[in-house]
């Protein structure tokens, strides 16, 4: 036997060894995450290097830089064309680049900005053993109330790493409304929300509470993540791909070549019903629509307050991203499967969080119950399914993750001895003490509740509209009553804040540093100048209404 | 381009009402006058207008059109017709009267911390609303309506709520509970009401494609837009029963009583002379343009709404132990004669309506605000509380006595003169309604002047002996409308010059004629 033949025997023949192509990414398209994760492994890397005492300083400065550039790259590609006619998949076909993610990824990292400023705010809670302090613990790994927990305050600790934890949180955002296959989808979910977890059980604060917030948050969003995961097995299964293009293909018919391997499932309609199902369980799971809301009161309640006006704003807008492209490009073929579904959630969401939040005694869980009516606001225009509707999703988003994030900021500055008091008792008066404050967060308030001449209703028109024109006018009936529902809970607070009389022993107002100063503000020109004059930003949705294929 | 008249008369009392919230803390009295010079401007603007204003020329004149909202199909577009001009005309007339009505209103009481300001804020809160009004008034863009319809609630809840009643007979916490009670339930009536007028605004968009009230009604009137029959019932019904809360309409009439009650007399003042008439004014410019069938296929049920409201307010009236809630439901029952004018769908009745609005607005005033400084002086909302007050303040009973028979429609006084139109058309079509409506004005008469005779006459009670008769400033309140009352109800033509075209205009819009005998074909 020659030595070939003898070779043979444990090889195959003769093909030369198969070049591994290499991936060609597109570098300056992804700039946008790229950047943000690049800061975020900076901010790891400040944590181990620097010294203690400039951490902080390092770290906001780093997460600003980053986000500003983040905030000029999406631009960037906006200004060259890339949300419309150079609009393509990048990172072979993994991500697309195009008008909605650019547009969902500008608003997410301008909430990013605000949200970094409200995590860096040091002015609020008094000088602890001559250490100003945010609102994150000194030491999230000691025990509350321990002695490690005091020696670490009294030590001056910080928890600076929220900085590169938002980041990262921020760079999940980023991908998930462009996500262009299921895997990507799937990563992305798990790169953002693993941080907020995390950002979740740090506060200072109430810590058991925050902890047990994160919990739980941790719990059902890992249940949710099986969820979407197991409907991306299925769909795979249906599909032979996890590529949202030839899901698409195939549940429209159009491919009809069979993978052998999985010739027993390619095209079976359960599968595709099963899967698409329990993905976009997931996607509700996120931005808190009922019956999958249950996580809402809870986290928004236990979380550090800055932390949750970033989640509650940033969140609802990538996960509302991710549900338009997977609803939109993967799904359309089945439009009259989910549509009544979706009617169905959008229904009780609406109905269910206006309802409930009458009965809410504390700021944080009204807030929370009223960003669940506020989801199942945005789930009408999704329904739409026109490019109106994707168009009036994303300037709701927008114009609704502003007001979230300066309403929670108003929101940490009422306090009493105990940290933040949530209390709306303790709310009573505030309009009498602190005029300004006051008509601010009534300003909020009053977008929320869709008031004419503020951001929400301008949102809210336009979603109402597209859903009419959508064919859905029981949506818009079902959201103007859940919209008078609402009115009356905001209403409470503004009649609590202007009509009753101050308590003695209430809370004072804080002044904050101009971090704070520049969130609120910047909330509240948004809100107002979206509310006057929408024009300008509705062509700019109108514009990145198209996704690509 | 010409001059904007119609936006400055709206714009002057909004940047009036920032300039007056800016005013520093100390400087009370300076934002009261500015408040008082910048309404009178506005007045000046408002007459101004009255006189460009050619009865006889385009339907929508003064307008103004401008790019907006164009992803929602909204433009800036204001206009007046004849009858949008006599309202605009009645609101700028009455604010300064409210102005100085509520001259001392707003001033801080000691209890309260100096950061919090008052004064400022409840006469900047009356220009906001002053401005509101005014371009819903002027508004010929449905969305544009709608925006500043339901942006006026703001203001108005917070100086309802905010700005209470200092004469209430509870506590001071009882006081403010009721008082915050009555704003909340006006803000959600009214909300709700709204809303539901925007899912019909969302529907009219859908099924016409714009906001034009003029181009809409055009395209209604030459049939190139075809409403399906039901489409145009549901569409009337949002709106409507957002103007129907507004007016208000029995049975959603309920939130009147409290909000006037508790609210200070320039306030009720505000809400039921000002605010209210653009209810019943946008039901004459949008209800019976953009759906004319869907109205007169409504018609007959809003009559009886109406007639209801006519009676029911006026014995509710009756029966009121509180003077503010008595003048409350009376205005319940004038609205019923409003709406009941609105729908008789013949040229008197609708131009009765409209002059009843302007007559309604300056009657209630006068009455209203001679009832308000009588509550001031003696701290008691309660009739049972006064008697014989005609012996120690005979100018201020004369006043009163003088708004008491306006509001029952003497003749010689303005609104007799719009009743009666109203009940004439009315009855020209409907005899039986306008019969029923006629006991309105003979219960009218006993509210009126069981109240008058009930604080004013009689024997002197010991509480009222020491009051003071009216000041200088009540004087140049109440004699100027006191003086407009007699002469709009001696010679009405002025008002009716300007009215009755558009009048035409409307009934021309709903297909409908006058029925025999004719008014022209008399002449």
């Amino acid at each position: 036997m020659s030595a070939t033949a003898v070779h043979s025997l444990w090889t195959t023949a003769a093909d030369p060894i198969q070049k591994i192509d290499a991936p060609n990414i597109e570098y300056g398209q992804l700039s946008p995450t790229l950047i943000v994760i690049g800061a975020a492994v900076v901010g790891i890397l400040v944590e181990a290097f620097v010294p203690r005492r400039s951490r902080y300083y390092v770290q906001v400065f780093v997460s600003v830089v980053a986000l500003a550039a983040a905030f000029a790259a999406v631009v960037g590609l906006a200004a060259s064309g890339y949300g419309t006619t150079k609009a393509g998949i990048a990172a072979m076909g993994a991500v697309a680049v195009d008008g909605p993610a650019l547009f969902l990824q500008g608003t997410i990292l301008l909430a990013g900005v605000l949200g970094v400023f409200t995590f860096a705010e040091r002015r609020l809670d008094p000088v602890a053993h001559g250490n100003r302090v945010d609102s994150f613990a000194a030491q999230a790994a000691s025990v509350p109330g321990s002695d490690s927990e005091k020696a670490a305050v009294k030590a001056g600790f910080t928890t600076t790493e929220v900085f590169p934890l938002l980041l990262f949180a921020i760079g999940g955002m980023l991908v998930f409304p462009a996500a262009n296959d299921l895997l990507t989808l799937f990563i992305a979910l798990e790169v953002f929300s693993l941080p907020l977890y995390l950002l979740c059980a740090v506060a200072r604060r109430k810590r058991i509470m925050s902890q047990e917030a994160a919990v739980k948050y941790f719990l059902l969003g890992a249940f949710a993540s099986a969820f979407t995961l197991f409907g991306i097995a299925l769909l795979y299964g249906y599909a032979g791909s996890v590529s949202y293009a030839t899901v698409a293909q195939v549940v429209d018919g159009t491919v009809q070549t069979v993978n052998p391997a999985l010739a027993g499932t390619m095209g079976n309609d359960a599968l595709l019903l099963i899967g698409g199902a329990m993905v976009v369980m997931g996607l509700l799971f996120k931005v808190g629509a009922v019956p999958f809301h249950m996580w809402t009161p809870d986290v928004y309640q236990g979380a550090p307050t800055p932390v949750t006006g970033f989640m509650a704003a940033a969140t609802k807008v990538a996960a509302f991203g991710a549900l338009l492209r997977l609803l939109y490009v993967v799904l359309p073929g089945l439009r009259w499967d989910w549509r009544p579904v979706m009617m169905g959630v959008a229904v009780v969401t609406m109905l269910g969080g206006a309802i409930v939040a009458i009965t809410q005694t504390d700021i944080k869980r009204l807030l929370a119950y009223s960003s669940i009516a506020h989801a199942g606001f945005i789930l009408a225009g999704v329904i739409a399914t026109t490019p109106d509707g994707v168009s009036s999703v994303l300037f709701y988003l927008a114009a609704y993750s502003f007001v979230t994030i300066g309403a929670f900021a108003v929101v940490t500055l009422v306090r009493d001895a105990g940290g933040e008091a949530t209390h709306l008792s303790k709310w009573a008066g505030l309009g009498r003490r602190s005029p300004l404050v006051a008509a601010v967060f009534a300003v909020f308030l009053l977008a929320f509740a869709g008031i004419p001449l503020t951001s929400g209703f301008a949102g809210k028109f336009a979603v109402f509209k597209a859903a009419a024109e959508g064919g859905a006018s029981a949506l818009v009936v079902v959201g103007v009553i859940s919209s008078a529902i609402a009115a009356f809970f905001y209403i409470r607070v503004i009649v609590l804040m202007f009509f009753s009389e101050p308590r003695p022993e209430g809370p004072t107002v804080a002044v904050p540093s101009p971090l704070t100063m520049t969130a609120i503000a910047v909330g509240v020109a948004v809100t107002l100048v979206l509310g006057v004059a929408p024009q300008y930003f509705l062509d700019l949705a109108g514009q990145a209404g198209v996704f690509v294929r | 381009m010409s001059f904007p008249l119609l936006t400055a008369t709206a714009a002057l009392p909004a940047i009036g009402a920032i300039a007056t919230a800016a005013v520093p803390a100390a400087r009370r009295t300076a934002a009261k006058w500015l408040a008082l010079l910048v309404s009178l401007a506005t007045l000046v603007l408002a007459v101004v207008v009255l006189v460009r204003f050619d009865p006889d020329g385009d339907r929508y004149q003064l307008t103004e059109s401008h790019s907006w909202i164009k992803d929602f199909g909204v433009r800036y577009e204001l206009g007046v017709d004849g009858i949008a001009v006599a309202l605009i005309a009645l609101t700028a007339l009455l604010i300064p009267f409210v102005i100085l009505a509520g001259w001392h209103d707003a001033d801080p009481l000691e209890t309260r911390s100096s950061r919090w300001r008052p004064t400022q804020g409840f006469f900047a809160l009356i220009l906001g609303v002053e401005a509101m009004v005014i371009i819903s008034f002027e508004a010929t863009d449905v969305f544009l309506f709608y925006i500043f319809f339901e942006a006026m609630l703001i203001p108005m809840y917070f100086l309802i709520g905010g700005f209470g009643d200092r004469a209430h007979a509870g506590s001071d916490e009882h006081a403010a509970a009721q008082r915050s009670y009555a704003a909340v339930k006006f803000l959600l009536y009214n909300l709700a009401g709204g809303l539901i007028m925007l899912a019909a605004v969302i529907g009219l968009y859908v099924v016409a494609g714009n906001f034009s009230l003029q181009e809409i009604a055009e395209a209604r009137a030459n049939g190139s837009l075809d409403m399906a029959t039901n489409t145009e019932r549901w569409l009337f019904l949002g709106f409507f029963f957002a103007f129907a809360v507004k007016a208000p309409l029995w049975p959603l009439h309920t939130w009147l009583p409290n909000a006037m009650g508790e609210s200070t007399a320039p306030v009720a003042v505000l809400i039921t002379a000002v605010v209210d008439k653009v209810g019943t004014f946008a039901m004459l410019r949008f209800c019976l343009q953009l759906f004319p069938e869907a109205s007169k296929w409504a018609t007959p049920a809003i009559l009886v709404l109406a007639l209801i409201s006519i009676v029911y307010g006026a014995l509710l009236a009756v029966g009121q132990r509180d003077i503010k809630r008595l003048v409350a439901y009376a205005s319940i029952s004038h609205f019923g004669f409003i709406i009941m004018g609105i729908f008789a769908m013949t040229s008197q009745g609708q131009s009765g309506a409209t002059l009843y609005m302007v007559n309604h607005g300056i009657s209630t005033a006068a009455l209203m605000l001679v009832a308000g400084f009588l509550i001031t002086r003696r701290g008691s909302r309660l009739i049972a509380d006064y008697g014989g007050v005609q012996k120690v303040a005979p100018v201020l009973a004369g006043t009163f006595l003088i708004g008491s028979l306006a509001t029952l429609s003497l003749p010689g006084l303005a609104p007799f003169v719009s009743e009666f139109l109203v009940l004439v058309g009315t009855f020209a079509r409907y005899p039986v309604i306008g019969i029923i409506a006629t006991f309105g004005i003979v219960l009218a008469a006993l509210y009126t002047l069981v109240l008058y005779q009930r604080t004013m006459t009689g024997p002197v009670k010991p509480e009222v002996s020491a009051m003071p008769d009216l000041k200088v400033r009540e004087l140049v309140v109440v004699a100027p409308l006191i003086a407009l009352l007699i002469f709009l109800g001696v010679y009405p033509k002025p008002l009716t010059d300007i009215v009755n075209p558009a009048v035409k205009q409307t009934m021309s819009d709903v297909h409908k004629k006058d029925p025999k005998p004719d008014v022209e074909a008399a002449k």
